[in-house]
């Protein structure tokens, strides 16, 4: 090897390293031991997520033919799987599981800032995850009002879950956001204060920048769904009238009068809106990262790439309303939030445009994680198009509330950053666990995924144009569902099955691979950035006994003149290898 | 929305501005020596500091928006104005007191004087209780007058921001108590100055927090 990584470069190293099983493995405060812990259980409860959403496809496909499936739980499946998958996976996945694992590893630090803080987020997200699972047990069950929540009907009689549903699902949250907020500080303190020498803001790879950033996004947007969850749980529990407006409930007069229901919305987008970008950003970044080391290229247009980040996290505050347009908003407002909603496709495509520049006359490599990171571009863009149909007020009113929202953001919000986390796992999987993962499995796993969600979401947009609602137990005779139309609900249940079985695949090859993987070394993609000058895996500490130093940016792939095709960032500019062609250009 | 929206206008402008400037005139591709020297310390000071300040931006956008949904659901026509106790002047003078306290503690530890740890240490903490029981205290008032929490949504909002604030108070004296009792216990000035130091912000930060709140009760 023409590099000496640092993983060669000391073996005397001795740490105090944890020494029983239960503080190297449990209450661990070793960050990565913390992002496998947060990661774990994302994909557990990913897992429960998922098995949800195939008994409701069972009944949107096959209505009035399985009996435990009836309109009280299957909305309380339809709501607990949107909050799992956006809350409960993606974010704690992204920011939980890769945050935690790569920010320390790719800025050269020995671990985040406060090991003991961040020891503390993952067992308050356990907690939050408990309680969550607990609302199904509770006499009324889970609440059943919908991923958003909406007051009124989220604490009136008649919504299942009612009773104390909706209290553990608001808890749950508050719990949640104050895991998120103790991972945060760590995540953003850690990336301005503990780099290692050399690294400048400049030369972090983009997992970096985009995990930071989406983290400063969480830290401003999660106070949101906070402010709504307190007060939502006072109107339910003392009867204050926040969001709750005089209603009758169950034929009776409430005690409820004056609350505003749109405030709650306001609320609720202002967070949602943001959080859709905390889930989107480090996708963003990781794809770079992956597309970058497996076509050998240096990522088109990095800074443009730091920019794009930056700009849509500060736009991404300024579009929430444009999920409220049919609310009854002021024309201007409608136009405003139209505008900026627009606005923010303009580098979002830039981003798009980038990745596929990245590709162009790459040394491509097709192995999974490089597949999973060009189906992304795919169904990202698609996604992203079908927004801008709906960032219209005119064209949204009609599709609002249809199946082609749904649609619409299971492509950009589902399908997408899924991809990405797949793609990302097993791209880091040699690094985590020092052993390679089954590639012709994961190719398997790819392509069934791929190609059975465009078989589930493709026809979804088009019975969404057709008009059918979304959040309905059953549609009975409906004139304007064509038969055809029917059928294609099933076959979109059908498809939805085969993409969850398939996933037995992956949990399959991650497992057994842990075993009877090839051994991997430091650096089995020949990539450039910090963690893969180390030992696989990383040891406690990260560094041995020195820290690394750095001397260029994450991207130097396939340099001219050089024996390798990649310089890794510790190698300084006089130690490169010059190769034989010197001076060749290819 | 509009508090909310300048409020992290200004924070997010000041994020951006800030990674902007260490982003313009660079160019990551060429491996320059002068970029090998820099430390990874983005800003000149230690991490709790940082850390401090970011958790402040959060608290400050949780009570923004709570200020935001106050402003827009005192729009609706059931709003009933609170008629706010005269004990609210009193507790407000007491926290104040209670923020210089903590500075006068704050310069001791910085300058070294152990003895005015202790008194310090202890005046401040008393009077940020007494501000808690104040607050308290003027719940029961408003009660006793009838001002039940559920019976008017001000109402509610009055209870609401008194206990988030509140709750925030006592979150400092939890970081209070430990550096107490590490003062009790014989640490010196220099072991427990940063975190006297990083309290101070604190109490200052809820003392301001605490003056507009109660300036949009007062007026609305
Ligand atoms: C090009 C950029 C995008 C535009 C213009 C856009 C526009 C919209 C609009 C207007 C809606 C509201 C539709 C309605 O309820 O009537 C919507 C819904 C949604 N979008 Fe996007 N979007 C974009 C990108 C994204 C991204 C990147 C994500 C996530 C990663 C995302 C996630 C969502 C979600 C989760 C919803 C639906 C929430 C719900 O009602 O349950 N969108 N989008
Ligand atoms: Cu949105």
């Amino acid at each position: 090897m023409a590099y000496v990584s640092i993983a060669d470069r000391d073996h005397e190293i001795e740490h105090h390293d944890p020494e029983t099983f239960i503080t190297k493995y449990i209450w661990s405060q070793d960050h990565k031991v913390i992002a496998i812990q947060y990661g774990g259980l994302a994909i557990l409860i990913g897992l429960v997520g998922m098995i949800m959403s195939s008994m409701f496809r069972l009944q949107l496909g096959f209505p009035d033919t399985f009996a435990f499936i009836n309109p009280e739980n299957y909305y309380q499946l339809v709501t607990i799987h949107g909050m799992i998958m956006v809350i409960y996976l993606l974010t704690a996945l992204f920011l939980g599981g890769f945050g935690n694992y790569l920010i320390p590893l790719m800025c050269g630090s020995r671990d985040m800032v406060f090991p003991f803080m961040n020891m503390l987020s993952v067992w308050v997200y356990a907690v939050s995850v408990i309680i969550l699972v607990v609302s199904f047990f509770v006499p009324g069950g889970a609440t059943g009002a919908g991923w958003t929540l909406y007051p009124p009907q989220a604490i009136s009689p008649g919504t299942p879950g009612t009773d104390w549903g909706i209290l553990l699902m608001l808890i749950s949250l508050a719990v949640f956001i104050v895991a998120f907020t103790m991972g945060g500080l760590n995540y953003v303190t850690t990336v301005l204060q503990a780099r290692c020498k050399g690294m400048t803001l400049m030369r972090m790879p983009l997992s970096v920048w985009a995990i930071f950033v989406a983290t400063i996004l969480g830290l401003l947007a999660f106070p949101a769904l906070l402010v709504a969850a307190i007060m939502m749980m006072l109107d339910r529990t003392l009867e204050t009238s926040f969001f709750m407006p005089a209603i009758l409930q169950a034929g009776e007069v409430s005690n409820y009068s004056g609350g505003s229901p749109v405030l709650f919305q306001h609320l609720f987008w202002f967070f949602g809106h943001p959080e859709v970008y905390i889930v989107a950003l480090p996708a963003f970044g990781l794809v770079s990262d992956i597309l970058s080391t497996h076509a050998r290229k240096n990522i088109f247009g990095y800074r443009m790439m730091v920019w794009a980040i930056l700009a849509i996290g500060g736009l991404s505050f300024i579009v929430w309303a444009h999920h409220m347009y049919v609310s009854g908003m002021n024309p201007y407002f409608g136009f405003f939030f139209a505008t900026t909603t627009l606005i923010i496709a303009v580098p979002t495509a830039i981003k798009v445009y980038n990745w596929v520049l990245t590709l162009w006359q790459g040394n491509i490599h097709l192995r999974a994680p490089m597949l999973f990171a060009i189906g992304f571009i795919f169904t990202f863009t698609h996604g992203g198009l079908s927004g801008l149909f709906l960032g219209n007020v005119t064209i949204d009113l009609p599709l609002s509330d249809t199946y082609f929202v749904v649609a619409h953001f299971h492509m950009v919000m589902g399908v997408s950053p899924v991809l990405v986390v797949f793609g990302a796992i097993y791209h880091w999987y040699p690094k985590m666990t020092g052993r390679m993962y089954n590639e012709t499995m994961a190719k398997w796993h790819f392509w069934l995924t791929f190609l059975g969600t465009y078989s589930l979401y493709l026809p979804m947009h088009y019975v969404g144009f057709l008009g059918l609602p979304r959040r309905y137990f059953s549609m009975g005779d409906t004139a304007f569902m064509p038969e055809s139309a029917v059928t294609l609900n099933t076959s979109m249940s059908i498809s939805a099955l085969i993409i969850a079985a398939t996933q037995v695949l992956f949990l399959y090859n991650i497992i057994v691979s842990l075993k009877k993987g090839e051994k991997a070394g430091p650096n089995p993609w020949k990539a450039t950035s910090l963690e893969w000058q180390t030992p696989s895996p990383p040891k406690h500490g990260n560094w041995g006994h020195s820290l690394p130093e750095v001397h260029r940016w994450a991207y130097d792939y396939s340099v001219p003149g050089q024996e390798e095709d990649y310089i890794p960032q510790t190698v300084p500019a006089t130690d490169v290898p010059v190769g034989r062609d010197h001076g060749v250009d290819h | 929305m509009y508090l909310t929206l300048i409020f992290l206008g200004v924070i997010m402008a000041t994020v951006i501005t800030w990674l902007l400037r260490q982003t313009l005139n660079t160019q990551p591709w060429v491996s320059q020596p002068a970029d090998d020297a820099v430390t990874g310390v983005s800003i000149n000071t230690n991490t709790k500091t940082v850390a401090l300040t970011v958790f402040l931006t959060v608290a400050t956008s949780i009570f923004a928006l709570f200020i935001s949904a106050y402003t827009i659901r005192m729009e609706e026509p059931d709003w009933r104005p609170v008629a706010e106790p005269v004990l609210l002047w009193f507790n407000t003078a007491v926290l104040i007191l209670a923020s210089i306290a903590y500075h006068w503690t704050r310069n001791a530890a910085v300058s070294g004087v152990q003895g005015r740890l202790k008194p310090g240490l202890f005046v401040s903490g008393a009077l940020t209780i007494l501000f808690l029981v104040g607050q308290l205290v003027a719940w029961q008032q408003l009660n006793a007058a009838g001002y039940y929490v559920e019976r008017n949504v001000a109402n509610s909002f009055f209870y609401l921001l008194t206990a988030v604030h509140g709750l925030h108070m006592l979150g400092g004296m939890w970081v209070w108590a430990r550096s107490t009792i590490r003062v009790w216990s014989g640490a010196d000035a220099d072991s427990v100055r940063l975190s006297i130091e990083l309290c101070t912000v604190y109490w200052h930060f809820l003392l301001l927090v605490w003056i507009v709140l109660f300036g949009v009760l007062l007026s609305t």
